[in-house]
Formats: structure tokens, sequence, C-alpha cells
């Protein structure tokens, strides 16, 4: 069996499987059992001035039945006093000293504001910080969370505050809220971050209840934007992950977090650059024993994989994420239909018909059955249909070997550009 | 499924036919349709249900997320037979009957997630588990059947020293000889087998306790013994004609098509089977496969009073098995050569009285007395109790059912402990394989319990 600890920017903890700063991670009884179901580390719920909370706070998105396909918010940090939590996270780390406990920590952005709180928390024996720049409600208001992580210098200035007194690594949480994640990522780690960890909750509105007009959730009548998480939100924080990744200027541990439910997920956001993951929508769907499932996956995935240390995985598909302008232009696939596990649902043929390149027959071969073939010289390799198709092994996309030479966008414009050189320096030489 | 002719042979490709399993598995499409439908509860029914507790949420989320190691794992770890069990257990009435599904759309499939799963293991011959660090400790196991496997492979990861004597060629119990093929493979059985012996458990096959060695030298040799040698076959159904050529065991009838195509000839014949409980239907829907061209099922009660489950009562049906209700066999009529021409009977009618057993009691019909026209006849009234083994042994039992402390399945003799259909009776569960595996579970972990406490003692002492 292979070993899954990991040692993040310096927090090590016995696997990579970390409970995110939200509900699940608001009290010491909450964490202690969560260590006693598995998990290898908790970021506390966000800690600072205590707030009061809305009741009716979350709502979630279905999907075809599957409940919970994306989870809205709108709760703030902590509610509870500051000394009650320092003294839980005290008692949990005492029980658990190898687990990892990270103190989550958001303040009015002030330098007296940050020492004192980073002071407060260091004291009582925690592994590490994360300052939560990323909460895109209620907090932001206050000019705190998203309102300050939306604002490079601001990010920078308060990691440099809280880099000041604190004696264990910093983490920077990002929120996504943003244009371009890697800007705010490079001011955090100019600010002396020794890590970040992103996603938090993207700015959401859950729905509108369409008989009673109301939002969703609504607080007696009203609503406001929450912040969107769960199995959804995972594509975007797979691409802000790798983008911080592949950014030598970032070039600090990352914390995956957004929308990891299963084992599956863990493995690709280790493998594109993550050093441990945190969770907060499955375990709040499911309970702490979630992660029983996804150790046991992970376990029985590196063994299959032959690898001893899950830290082998961190990063190894970075270097295959680059920019559109770097793909080869002449790679080809094409969609094949093997007939034997077609079931004839006819999905590929309007998919490719009325939205995509109209390379799908319905034809009727020799014996009277029907069948679907494609047109590979017009196929242009897009996967539309197999990614409609609904059963195993019916639609593969093929590689097609075309003879020509690799050739970029990037390539060509270069080629085009020093056609353009040698044919205006001929000029200015004629 | 399309059925053998009354062609006059039995070729060896129609009987694998007929004999190959009838249910097929789930697609993996079906497979993670079906996963991603449960709920993963907690503190799951289902679990409660299944008699070896497996975390039955658990394994389907497994499948779910493709980690199917991981879900066989789940299954066997708990249930030494689940591969069986997958096919065997009469769900409805255990971990799918218990699946909050049921009141709000449809249950789980329970069974076929469990087999998808264990298939899978079986395919990749996944090696699950390892034996424990070795105590010093031996144990006797006596019958290889479910609750023999599951004592046994429990004692095996605990570090104890097992041998298993099986009087047969071949281990697995019914599993391997009394349950049909169609409903269960005889390679799956010995999988299961085969995964209990790769953890260094030696199974002695043709080993008669009793015969071959007797209780005395167990014993003598072993510091526990584990008695799992489950029943027999169908006793004597005592009325006339019963050594008739083509008067049938039900469970012997099985047996033969277990390990190849049998001797039997029944194509074309009309097969009358007499009882009406699970062994019954096998017997019945075992000769419809051997090309019988009509099968009666003959019971002296209704519907209502049979012990069958309802699955099985249902597949018959398919199998196009006729029932005779409230028919009682009398007597076994014969001709000159000694071959079986008729089943005499007498109509019954219930008398509207209810039995000791809180069923209504049924009074044959005076001067219904009918001949029913059969070229064979199957037996399948129960199963014959090992009196004979137990008094060996010389422990306590009534009727042959052994008696045992129902926490620590210990019996009279504080060396030895039961598990299976060997206390099957008497208010001590039901036969089914499940319940024997977690018996055999029970059984081994109170002796790894009372050795291993007794070895902590001298420890102490030496200290
Ligand atoms: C026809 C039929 C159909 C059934 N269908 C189902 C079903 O669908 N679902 C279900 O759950 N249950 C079913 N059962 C019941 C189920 O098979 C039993 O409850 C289960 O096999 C009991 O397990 P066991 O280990 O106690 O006994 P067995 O399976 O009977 O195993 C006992 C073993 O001990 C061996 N043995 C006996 N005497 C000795 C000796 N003196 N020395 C050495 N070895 C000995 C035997 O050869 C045998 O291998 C069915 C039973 C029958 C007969
Ligand atoms: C109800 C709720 C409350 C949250 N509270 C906090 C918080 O206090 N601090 C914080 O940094 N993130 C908070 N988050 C964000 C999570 O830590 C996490 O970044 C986000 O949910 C994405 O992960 P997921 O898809 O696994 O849920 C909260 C999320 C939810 C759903
Ligand atoms: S989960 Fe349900 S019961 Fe618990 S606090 Fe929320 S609304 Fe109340």
């Amino acid at each position: 069996m292979a070993d899954l600890s990991i040692d993040l920017a310096g927090i090590r903890s016995p696997n990579p499987f970390w409970l995110a700063s939200a509900p699940p991670t608001n009290t010491g009884y909450q964490v202690q059992r969560a260590f006693e179901a598995g998990w290898g580390g908790a970021v506390w719920k966000t800690l600072g001035d205590p707030i009061i909370n809305t009741s009716a706070r979350f709502a979630a998105i279905n999907f075809n039945g599957q409940r919970v396909a994306g989870f809205n918010n709108i709760e703030l940090i902590s509610d509870r006093p500051l000394d009650v939590n320092l003294k839980e996270i005290y008692e949990t780390k005492k029980r658990f000293p190898n687990h990892a406990v990270i103190a989550s920590l958001m303040v009015e952005p002030t330098q007296y504001k940050w020492h004192e709180i980073v002071k407060r928390v260091e004291d009582v024996g925690v592994d590490g910080l994360e300052l939560n720049f990323g909460c895109p409600h209620g907090m932001a208001e206050r000019g705190m969370g998203a309102a300050s992580g939306q604002q490079p210098d601001l990010v920078q200035a308060q990691t440099t505050w809280a880099k000041e007194v604190a004696t264990t690594p910093v983490i920077v949480k990002l929120t996504p809220n943003i244009t371009d994640i890697t800007v705010v990522a490079r001011h955090a780690v100019k600010g002396g971050a020794d890590a970040i960890s992103l996603i938090n909750t993207i700015n959401s509105l859950a729905g509108v209840d369409i008989h009673s007009w109301n939002t969703i959730p609504h607080v007696g009548g009203k609503g406001a934007h929450g912040g969107y998480c769960g199995p959804a939100v995972k594509p975007i924080a797979l691409n802000m992950l790798a983008e911080c990744a592949r950014d030598m200027n970032v070039g600090v541990p990352i914390s995956g977090i957004g929308g990891i439910s299963t084992w599956q997920d863990v493995v690709e956001f280790m493998l594109m650059g993550a050093t441990g993951i945190q969770v907060c929508t499955a375990a709040m769907h499911h309970g702490f024993r979630i992660v029983e499932e996804m150790i046991d996956g992970l376990n029985n995935y590196l063994d299959d994989k032959g690898l001893s240390s899950v830290t082998e995985l961190i990063g190894q598909s970075v270097s295959r994420y680059s920019n559109w302008g770097d793909l080869d232009l002449n790679y080809q696939v094409v969609a094949r239909i093997n007939e034997e596990n077609c079931i004839n649902c006819n999905k590929c043929h309007i998919a490719c018909e009325d939205t995509s390149h109209q390379c799908i027959d319905m034809l009727t071969n020799a014996e009277g059955k029907s069948i679907l073939q494609v047109r590979e010289e017009d196929c242009v390799g897009c996967n539309l249909c197999s990614i409609v198709c609904p059963v195993d092994g019916a639609i593969d996309m093929i590689e097609i070997q075309n003879g020509m030479a690799p050739m970029s966008w990037n390539d060509r414009q270069k080629m085009i550009g020093s056609l353009n050189d040698s044919y205006t320096g001929a000029e200015v030489i004629g | 499924m399309e059925l053998s002719s009354t062609l006059a042979s039995f070729t060896p490709d129609l009987f694998m036919h007929n004999f190959a399993e009838a249910e097929p598995g789930l697609t993996h499409k079906g497979a993670i349709e079906e996963s991603n439908r449960c709920l993963y509860c907690y503190d799951a029914p289902c679990i409660t249900a299944c008699p070896t507790g497996i975390n039955i949420p658990s394994f389907i989320k497994r499948i779910a997320t493709d980690n199917l190691k991981g879900a066989a794992y789940t299954i066997m770890d708990a249930n030494p037979v689940g591969a069986s069990c997958a096919r065997v257990c009469p769900t409805e009435e255990l971990c799918e009957g218990a699946c909050v599904l049921n009141e709000s759309s449809k249950p789980i499939d329970i069974g076929r997630l469990q087999r998808y799963a264990t298939d899978w293991a079986i395919e990749k011959d996944a090696s699950l588990f390892e034996a424990g660090i070795p105590n010093e400790k031996k144990v006797a196991v006596i019958g290889g059947g479910p609750a023999g496997l599951a004592a046994a492979r429990e004692l095996a990861r605990e570090g104890f020293s097992v041998v298993i004597y099986e009087s047969k060629p071949l281990a697995g119990g019914l599993d391997t000889h009394g349950i049909v093929s169609f409903r269960l493979p005889q390679s799956i059985s010995l999988w299961e087998v085969e995964q209990v012996r790769k953890l260094g458990v030696d199974i002695r096959t043709h080993m008669k306790v009793g015969t071959d060695i007797t209780a005395e030298q167990l014993l003598t040799e072993y510091d526990a013994v584990v008695l799992a040698a489950g029943m027999g076959y169908v006793p004597p159904i005592k009325i006339e004609g019963e050594q008739l050529q083509g008067v049938y065991d039900a469970i012997q009838l099985v047996e033969q098509t277990k390990t190849g195509q049998p001797h039997v000839n029944l194509i074309g014949k009309k097969v009358a089977v007499i009882g009406a409980g699970n062994t019954a239907i096998d017997g019945a829907t075992c000769s419809v496969r051997l090309g019988a061209s009509n099968v009666k099922m003959v019971y002296r009660r209704t519907r209502e009073e049979m012990t069958a489950y309802d699955f099985e009562y249902e597949f018959a049906k398919q199998e196009g098995v006729e029932f005779n209700w409230l028919t009682l066999p009398k007597r076994i009529i014969g001709d000159a050569t000694g071959k079986v021409t008729h089943l005499e009977c007498v109509q019954m009618k219930l008398t509207g009285e209810l039995g000791k057993d809180g069923r209504l009691v049924p009074m044959p019909v005076e001067g219904s007395e009918f001949l029913m026209p059969v070229d064979a006849v199957v037996t399948a009234i129960g199963q014959e109790r090992r009196t004979d083994l137990i008094e060996h042994f010389g422990l306590e039992h009534t009727w042959g059912v052994v008696k045992i402390d129902t926490t620590t399945h210990r019996t009279s003799n504080p060396k030895v402990y039961a598990a299976g259909d060997i206390i099957f009776g008497s208010g001590q569960g039901e036969a089914m394989v499940v319940s024997a595996a977690q018996q055999g579970k029970l059984a081994a972990y109170a002796i790894s319990q009372h050795l291993l406490a007794q070895e902590d003692h001298s420890l102490r002492s030496i200290v």
C-alpha cells in the first residue's frame, strides 16, 4: 500500500484529504469526528470577529434526479466567539497531534488586526494559517473576503502583515471571482505566501422559485448573491489550479479545492499540481465517512499504477496544459462507430447533423438493419458525438496518421512572419 | 429462455446451454446507473438486514467511483461467500427488502451490484485478504460449506492454523453441490473456496469425520473444533413405492448436474415433485432443464403455506412448472419392470383449524383419490439431520439440531463450536447461505476471543 502522507509547505498530514474551512469544521467536536473518520487535516471554519448568520443559508442544484450537483450558500465566517474556537483547536490538536489543523483567518485589512489574530491562533498550536480572501458574500461588503481578494495589492499587503508575525506556514486562499487568478496568486507570493489554496466559492444565485417568485434561497422573501461550489465547479477550479501551477512566478505549493467528491477528482487535482486537496460540499452531502471511499479508491489506484507515494502524482499533468497557440493544428482524430455496441438511439446523428458538421449517416445495411456511419473525410474530430453517446464503447475517437508534420498556430504565425520579414528585407535591399 | 426440446438425446451443448447461469449480470452502464441511484444512507437499513452486515452503501459507492477492488473487498470482508450470496440470497426479504427506496421509487438492485463487483474480483483473480501472523493455535473445521469456509477464513485472518475436513472431493458445500447451476455456477463457489485456501487453510477433501478420522483424534489434536457439517440428503417420505426406478432425491438430482452431465434421463418425461420448499423448486426447475415435458409440484397445502421464497416460486412458474395444491401423495406405483408409472394422490381441503405451527391444517377429502401418470418422482421434503456425527462428538442436541450458546456458538463440549445448517431448526436461524456464513464468522470470533484471551492470561502470568 502506498504512502499517502503529504507535506504542504511544511504542513505535514497523514493523507492529502483535508476538510475545507466551512460548516464541517465549525467546532472541535466536528473536526475530531472527521479525524476519526479518516480525514488527514482540517482548515477550521474562518475565524475573525464573530458575525450573525441568516436563517435559510444554503440551496442546491439538482441535475436530472441527482441531488447536489452544485451547492450555494450565503453563510459568513464563524459565528462563534474566538476564545471558544481557540480552546477547541487546542484540544483537537492535543488529541490528534499528527493531523493537520489549519486556522482560516479573516480580519479587517489593517496590520494591527492581522498581527493580533495570527499571534492568538498560533498560541494554541495550529500547524498553519489560511488567509481567507475569498468569501464572496457578506464579508466582502465589509471590505473583507473576496473584496480584498480582488485587489492584488491588498492581498500582497495583508499577506505581508500576516507573515511579519507568523511562525507557521501561511496559505493564501484565493477567490475565483476575478478575471485572471494568477495575478492575485503572484501577489500573494510576493507578500510571502508559503502556499496558495483555491478556489473559494463562485458568485451565484441558485435559482428563482417559479411559483412564489422568490429567490432560492430566500431570507424572509429576500435573497442575496451567494457562493457556488460542489461538483459543478470542478472544471473551473481545475483550470485555475492548472493556470497557477504552470505559472513560474507563482511557484509555491497549492492546496486544491472545488467540487472534489471522489478519489478520481483527487487524482486529477494532484496531477494538475495540487500537493493536497480540500473538500466541503461532498462532506456536507454524505458525512465524514465519504473519505473512507476516497482513501480506499486512491490506495487501490496508486497500487495499480505501481506508485509508492501519493506525492508522485503531484504536477504530472501540468506540462501538458499549455496555450491554445501551442496546440498541433495538424493532429487529427475522427469518430468511428462500433456497430456491435451501438444501440441505435441516433443521438450522435442528430447532434452532428444539427449542431456540428453533418457527417454521420443513418443507413440500412445488407441485412436490413439500421446502422450509423461516420463519413470520416468530413469529420472534424470535435468529439460531440462521443459525448452524447450514452453507451460504452460505441463511438471511439481514432487518431489518424495524416503524415503532416506538427504545426501550431504560433509556429504558423512565426513562419508567416519570417516569410514577411524576408520579403520586406528583400525590398529594402532592392 | 428457450429450453431443450423433446429430443431423445441430451447433447453436452444442450446441457451446457440449459444449465448456464440464467440471469445476466449487469453491464458497466447498468452498474454505473444503478450504483449512482443508491442514496448512500447513513446507518442504512440494508446493512442491518444483511445477516453478514455488509456495508452496502460503501461497496455501492465504490462501484460508482470505479473502485471495483474496493467494492469487492467490502463485500467479501463481511461475507466470505459474498459472490455466491449475490446470486442465491433472497434479497427481497433481506437487503433489498429493507431499502428505503421501496416506498419512494424502487429498491436498489443490491444483489446484482454485489455480483458485478465480485465478478470483477473473480475475473481479475484479485487477492483481497491476507493471513494473520501465526499464533500457534490450531483449529479443525468439519465441513467446507459456507459456514465452514467463513469460520476458516476468519480464523486464518486472525493467524490460526486451520484445517478443513470435507467428506466430498470438492469443498463449498451446497453452493458447490446443491444449488442448481443456472442460479449458481459451481465455478463461483470454487473461487470462494480458493480464496480461503490461499490464506493457508489446509482443505482436506475426501475426509469424512467419524469415518476417516475420529472426533477423539480431532479433539486431542486441535485447540478447538468447528462443526459445520450441514444437513444430509432428503429423508425417506415413507410411502409405498419409494424404492422404484425413477424416484429421485432432489438434492442428489441437483448434485449430479453440478459436476457435469448427469446419467439421469428425464427427456420428454412427466415428473412429479413432492414438497414445496426451495429444494423442491430447485428439483422442479432442474427437471425442466433436464428436458422433462411436464413438471408438477405436488403439495398438500396451498400457495400460502409453502416455504419457498417468492422469487423462487416466480422463477419456477416462468420455467413452466405446474403447481398441484392441496394434493397429498399416497403411493408411487410402478410397472412390472420396477419403473414408476403413476403417483397416487388424494385431494385435500383446509379445515380452518390452525396447527401447532400456526398454519391451517389440511385434511384428505374422502374418496378423492386419483392416479397421476408420471415417469419420475422427485422427493424434496427437507433434509436429514447429521445425528450420527453429532452423537459421535457426544454433543447435546434436539432432534439432530445441535444445541449452542447463541452468542458464542459453543456446544455442550466447550472445545466444539457449531455453525450453519447443523444448528438450523428449533428457532436457531434460517437455512440460508448467508446465515451459515455469519454463524461461521461468529464461531470464529468466539474461538479467537477465547483462545487468544487465554494466551493473554498465560503471557501475563509469565510476566
Ligand atoms: C436445493 C437447495 C437449494 C438451496 N437454495 C438456497 C438459496 O437459494 N439461497 C440460500 O440462501 N440458501 C439455499 N439453500 C440452503 C443453503 O444451501 C444452506 O443453508 C447452506 O449451504 C448451509 O451451509 P453449511 O455450511 O451449514 O452446510 P453445507 O452447505 O451443507 O456444507 C456442509 C459441508 O459439510 C460436509 N460434511 C458433512 N458431513 C461431513 C463429515 N462427517 N465430515 C466432513 N465433512 C462433512 C458436506 O460435504 C458439506 O460440504 C439451499 C439448499 C438446498 C438443499
Ligand atoms: C456553507 C459554506 C460555508 C463556507 N464557509 C467558508 C469559510 O468560512 N471560509 C472559507 O475559506 N471558505 C468557506 N467556504 C468555501 C469552502 O471552503 C470551499 O472553498 C468551497 O466550498 C469549494 O469546495 P467544495 O466544492 O468541496 O465545496 C464555505 C463553503 C460553504 C458551502
Ligand atoms: S440540517 Fe436541517 S436540522 Fe440541521 S440545522 Fe440544518 S435545517 Fe436544521
